[in-house]
């Protein structure tokens, strides 16, 4: 095993792990926005003296960065012009027609990237089967040209029709525009992203070109600068979708590096689950100001194809940009530690997705919040100690989050502030709990019998409750929880997806045809893969998104990593019934089925995850108590508060208890047991009774 | 909003009781949200996986509504809340047995034409009925003419379901389904949306019953109380912030071959707000009817958006709301009228609604829209054109939305969904299921009614066979001869217009032919403006120009623009 160096730009912390073959360190620095490069380069030399290794010691780095998302957010990226079959240049804006919010007459819907006297219409058009009802016109095109020069264009996206089966007109726009203007970085959707709907693929194709300009002098940056420093080991990527691939590969499709932060979380999870042992796992991350769950299978993160970013109407589906890439599929919500707690016009209370973020933060922080928030209702559960919340940083002022809590929940609900503060933890929690459950029904799966692993701030604080709420019984707090992502980035393999509209019915499958397919995308993912991991072992995953004809949404189903022959037609129909049963548990008896795409996945083998680590300080505190209320009996019982760096391997502890550390507190309820196992983990388990 | 009445602080006991029932409520939105998202996941019909034409939701065994899932069209609102009625009268409480799953498409039984199929399941725990699931979709065909206007009564739109089951304690009802299949143009697509349907149900089952398990609940009786109390007393309470009297407003749709008028008197009383629809022209001899569960479906609606909107829908919170529809009137149709298209004339109500409204709240309602969805069925084939056909035959439909009315601080939405919120489908996707080429489909500049803010823009559409060849439509389209009003003095929405791409005008209801070599055109109606014009924000208007939305002579007559002065 090598030394290892993993950076995460997050919003208000840029987060560093470094691990060596007999040691781990962590670091934070603050984020440096204007120029993302400065935190990094100074967290580096910070985390490189913390070891006392120098720069070239470093064997490799891998970064990712919330950048390409910010600058979608916030619309700093470049002004981008997108060509696009004439008659179709409103493809951006119209999307899907339709409105996120039913009852909401107010609602805005979000911008497209480029603005309508920026998308231009080129004549020509293809039909379904890829052939050529108006050839491209080659002279539209550079008429064009004068347009680019004075609207001072700096990327250019192009998305025609049903160029996901023949790109022949995209490809000879780029030739044509790349012999008059090669100073021009030029995005086109049959490369970027080759899926049939074009909505989804024009639109990711025009963001992939959004935030190329600025991810590429960015990563130019930050390459001199390590250089400089004296690092000479090769720099990978984290991408959306959990894997890692070559800074070139980044500049090509940067739009793929968009949720690359959250992927490291879940990889963090996964890699967490892997050490433990545990095949069917929830992951979940709680922050400051949301929660974000995924299910990780066999110890990887479940894949979606597409999701949306940049969400005008808060958190509301349908109400962003939608990306068709690889990206680890998980639900994200507007509950965390800074979520709002009000009444709404139903007199019910009501949580977030307003936050009071770090400032001026929770009413307790005593800088000028005023509102009640979850946090504020922990503190006044009984859940923190006052004097040690973020390790004593911080000193928490409970009466603030009592007036706090009395003004804006009890009063209106004319309960008292302690039943306030259960029914503002119980409803966070609910709705934590109700995103994990439509997550599992929209990923086909179900969450009993799951392992929760909980981490983030709010993740082991609320964990045993959520976990009953969903019928989960084991809970898992590995430690290092604060830099879940960047520990997660360490723990990621190069990895490369390929996916390709093809359509098929099972009933008369064109082997060779797939066969081809297949040859093709295996080429395209190990030119990407050996560039970041050279020379090692890959394995692969070949996938069919298959359906019953008719059906529109596809289930995802295992395919041999061999050539398929005409034999296979039977395996394909069993696996697909016993997949789509195990799913919806009705299956259609004599629906035939048909395959929308397939897709292949190529993953080099990852380092080895580091050494057990060491049993920790056995001179055990003698452990107090404190008085907490419980949300589900509303009684106050005095808990035991352990202090986590305290406890051995092997302790057990039985609940109501807390065991508390630096960035986080664990909580143990009454009916739940703990055990530190030999890993650190700290492992909760339920007895099944033991909850009304 | 805070309660209007102080409260003392009630017992730590009570106060647990309290808060614990918020959460259940909670849960069983969420509940109600995974059936909706099951049914999405395995149906077989675009208009209900691609569209989102569905709605799902629970009730008491009194057949009331408890919740209903934010996913789905509300078409179907309270028209299927009113549906699980009839049910428990064909199916009392005391025959229903687990496994049991009810099926109708009967209009005046649910929600009001014979696309919609509803399906009403009994949940059970430990042995004791304890609540219905309910569910209905629309499907692609169910025989009969097809999906269109042309029908003279229920009998030709297609095969009526009488509420029978479906499924019998688990196993399917062989006969009803071989009756199913025989009678569909779609009979893979038709069983297998049943069986989706009917999966959907079961995901809200096994939801309600871990529920109850978790909370040791024997009934949802005390739950009902709680939500219906709740909301009740917060309709009543934004019922009660508006001032009380009577407001009048009208409307014309093009009719099928004559124009309808719409008339609808709202008066805002204590505790209620009734709509009356005296005045309202009589029934059309084609299924433009409107069935009277529909009509007080889209009322509601109406109503909801501005005066209650969040309020989640449920049977209180729809009690407050009382419609009288006159017999004889296009928004009363008995059976065995022709309803097939309903919506043409239910998806304008909410516009009556806000004319009315616009009297009371201005600032809450917005300009009329081009609201009904103009959804082309497209036909081709040797059953449009017999041995001459050149391709076999095929059936499809799109849904696209003109643009929606101005609203008092924001511009209209362009080509989008209201009042039905359905999604449009890809244009790959449908050239992917069927011989069909969409030639253009952008927004129609212009088209926006010019206001202090404007409506939404309208769409194009050109459409032709693949290979050109001859095809039909059964055309489905409002608001070409009665364009979407401005409010306030913001000038109409462009009016639809149906043609031919030779320049030939089409009717704008019915079946017609394209011949070979020649297109559909559809030039989708723009929203209604507010305001004066002449008070638009300058460089508001300067970037529709520049955008090329509004030309620069529609810009210099409507907002008295001259691009050298912005």
């Amino acid at each position: 095993m090598s030394v290892r160096l993993a950076v995460d730009i997050g919003g208000t912390f840029t987060d560093f792990a470094l691990e060596t073959p007999t040691q781990s360190f962590t670091a934070k620095v603050l984020t440096t926005p204007t120029e993302p490069e400065r935190a990094v380069l100074e967290g580096t030399v910070q985390i490189l003296a913390q070891a006392g290794l120098s720069p070239d010691a470093l064997d490799l780095v891998v970064h990712g960065t919330t950048l390409a998302t910010n600058a979608i957010i916030e619309r700093k990226g470049a002004k981008v012009a997108f060509l696009t079959t004439e008659g179709f240049r409103d493809v951006l804006a119209m999307g899907t027609e339709s409105r996120y919010d039913q009852y909401d007459l107010q609602i805005d819907l979000p911008e497209p990237l480029v603005p309508r006297r920026l998308r231009l219409p080129v004549r020509e058009r293809l039909d379904r089967a890829g052939r050529v009802l108006v050839p491209l016109d080659e002279e539209g095109v550079r008429a064009l040209l004068p347009v680019l020069r004075a609207e001072e264009v700096e990327a250019l996206a192009v998305g025609f029709l049903h160029a996901y089966i023949n790109p022949c007109h995209e490809h000879r726009v780029r030739e044509i525009l790349r012999d008059v203007r090669p100073d021009l970085p030029v995005t086109l959707s049959s490369e970027v992203s080759p899926e049939m709907r074009e909505y989804e693929r024009f639109s990711t194709t025009v963001a992939n070109a959004y935030v190329q300009p600025l991810m590429d002098r960015y990563l130019s940056r930050l390459e001199d600068g390590l250089r400089t420093l004296g690092v000479r080991a090769p720099l990978l990527m984290m991408l959306s979708s959990g894997g890692l691939c070559s800074v070139e590969t980044a500049r090509r499709f940067p739009v793929r590096l968009v949720e690359s932060g959250p992927a490291g979380g879940a990889i963090f999870a996964a890699a967490t689950a892997r050490e433990a042992g545990l095949t069917r796992v929830l992951s979940y991350d709680m922050g400051g100001t949301t929660a974000k769950v995924c299910l990780v299978d066999d110890f990887r993160p479940r894949t979606a194809r597409a999701f949306e970013v940049a969400r005008v109407g808060r958190f509301k589906k349908g109400s962003g940009l939608p990306l068709r890439i690889p990206v680890v599929e998980m639900v994200e919500i507007g509950a965390g530690g800074g979520s709002i707690a009000r009444v709404d016009s139903l007199g019910r209370i009501a949580v977030g997705p307003e936050s009071a973020g770090a400032d001026p933060g929770p009413a307790c922080y005593g800088r000028g919040g005023t509102r009640p928030t979850v946090t504020d209702a922990n503190l006044l559960l009984g859940r923190y100690d006052p004097d040690r919340f973020a390790g004593g940083r911080l000193a928490l002022q409970a009466d603030r989050a009592e007036a706090a809590m009395a003004g804006h929940v009890a009063e209106p609900q004319g309960i008292d502030v302690a039943t306030a503060a259960v029914g503002v933890v119980e409803i966070v929690d609910e709705a934590m709990a109700n995103a994990a459950r439509v997550h599992a029904i929209e990923a086909g799966t179900a969450l009993e019998g799951r392992t929760l692993i909980a981490f983030g701030g709010g993740g082991p604080v609320h964990a045993a409750r959520v976990a009953e709420k969903i019928g989960i019984d084991e809970v898992l707090v590995p430690p290092g929880a604060g830099v879940g992502s960047a520990i997660g980035f360490l723990r990621a393999p190069v990895a490369y997806e390929v996916v390709r509209s093809l359509y098929q019915r099972l009933a008369s499958l064109d082997v060779a045809r797939i066969n081809a397919l297949f040859a093709e995308m295996r080429a395209e993912a190990e030119a990407i893969v050996a560039q970041g991991a050279p020379g090692r072992a890959e394995e692969e995953e070949r996938l069919a998104f298959m359906r019953y004809v008719g059906q529109g949404h596809e289930i995802a189903v295992r395919l041999p990593n061999r050539p398929l022959n005409e034999a296979d037609h039977a395996t394909l129909r069993a696996a697909y019934d016993s997949a789509y049963a195990a799913t919806y548990n009705r299956p259609v008896p004599g629906a035939d089925i048909e395959i929308l795409a397939f897709a292949l996945r190529l993953v080099a083998s990852a380092d080895p995850p580091p050494p057990v680590r060491a049993a920790m300080s056995t001179a055990a505190a003698e452990p107090i108590t404190r008085p907490v209320r419980d949300p589900v009996s509303g009684l106050v019982d005095p808990w035991t508060i352990y202090d986590r760096s305290a406890l051995a391997v092997g302790a057990a502890i039985a609940g109501p208890a807390i065991i508390a550390e630096d960035e986080t507190s664990t909580l143990v309820p009454l009916g739940w047991r703990a055990r530190i196992d030999e890993h650190g983990y700290i492992r909760l388990t339920r007895g099944r009774k033991a909850s009304p | 909003m805070k309660d209007a009445a102080p409260h003392r602080p009630t017992a730590p006991l009570a106060a647990l009781e309290r808060i614990r029932l918020q959460v259940m409520w909670n849960r069983l939105i969420a509940v109600v949200e995974e059936q909706a998202q099951t049914m999405i996941r395995t149906a077989f019909s675009t208009t209900v996986r691609e569209a989102g034409d569905l709605s799902a939701g629970i009730f008491d065994l009194q057949g009331r509504m408890l919740a209903q899932a934010v996913t789905g069209t509300p078409g179907h609102v309270n028209s299927m809340a009113e549906s699980v009625a009839h049910f428990l009268r064909a199916f009392p409480p005391e025959t229903m047995l687990p496994g049991d799953h009810y099926i109708t498409n009967d209009p005046w039984l649910a929600t009001g034409h014979l696309h919609d199929l509803t399906v009403v399941t009994p949940a059970f725990r430990d042995g004791h009925l304890v609540a219905l699931f309910a569910n209905t979709a629309h499907v692609i065909d169910v025989g009969g003419l097809g999906m269109g206007p042309e029908g003279r009564s229920v009998f030709e739109e297609g095969l009526t379901i009488p509420i029978v089951k479906c499924f019998e304690q688990g196993r399917p009802n062989d006969t009803f389904f071989a009756f199913l299949r025989a009678n569909s143009r779609t009979p893979a697509e038709l069983e297998g949306d049943v069986y989706s349907l009917c999966a959907c149900n079961e995901a809200g089952v096994r939801r309600l019953v871990a529920m109850m398990e978790e909370y040791g609940l024997d009934s949802i009786g005390p739950l009902a109380e709680a939500i219906f109390d709740a909301s009740l007393k917060a309709t009543l309470a934004e019922i009660a912030r508006l001032p009380q009297g009577t407001w009048r407003a009208e409307l014309t749709s093009d009719g099928y071959d004559e124009p309808i008028r719409l008339c609808a008197a709202l008066s805002v009383r204590e505790g209620a707000i009734e709509v009356d629809y005296a005045g309202t022209s009589p029934l059309a001899s084609r299924g433009i009817n409107v069935p009277p569960a529909y009509t007080r479906a889209y009322t509601c609606f109406g109503l909801k958006v501005v005066i209650a909107p969040e309020v989640p829908n449920n049977w209180a919170s729809l009690l407050p709301f009382r419609i009288t529809i006159p017999p004889g009137s296009i928004l009363n149709a008995p059976r065995p009228y022709p309803v097939s298209v309903r919506h043409v004339i239910g998806q304008l109500l909410p516009d009556l609604m806000m004319g009315c409204l616009a009297q009371v709240v201005p600032e809450r309602v917005a300009a009329e829209g081009s609201s009904s969805l103009w959804n082309p069925p497209l036909r081709g084939g040797p059953q449009v054109s017999g041995p001459r056909a050149t391709c076999p035959d095929f059936e499809i439909i799109t849904f696209n939305s003109g643009g929606t009315g101005a609203r008092w601080a924001k511009d209209g939405l362009s080509a989008c969904a209201f009042p039905s919120g359905v999604r449009t489908m890809p244009v790959e996707a449908t050239e992917n299921a069927a011989p069909i080429i969409i030639w253009r489909k952008e927004l129609r500049p212009d088209s926006a009614g010019a206001g202090r803010t404007r409506g939404g823009f309208g769409q194009t559409m050109v459409i032709g066979a693949a290979d050109d060849a001859e095809f039909a439509v059964n055309a489905i389209f409002d608001r070409v001869g009665n364009p979407p009003r401005g409010r306030f003095g913001g000038k109409d929405g462009a009016p639809g217009a149906v043609l031919r791409d030779d320049g030939v005008v089409l009717r704008t209801k019915g079946y017609q032919v394209i011949p070979a070599g020649r297109r559909l055109v559809l030039h989708l109606p723009g929203g209604g403006g507010m305001g004066d014009p002449r008070e638009r924000d300058p460089a508001l208007v300067a970037r529709d120009v520049a955008d090329g939305l509004i030309s620069p002579e529609a810009a210099a007559r409507d907002y008295g623009f001259v691009k050298d002065t912005a």
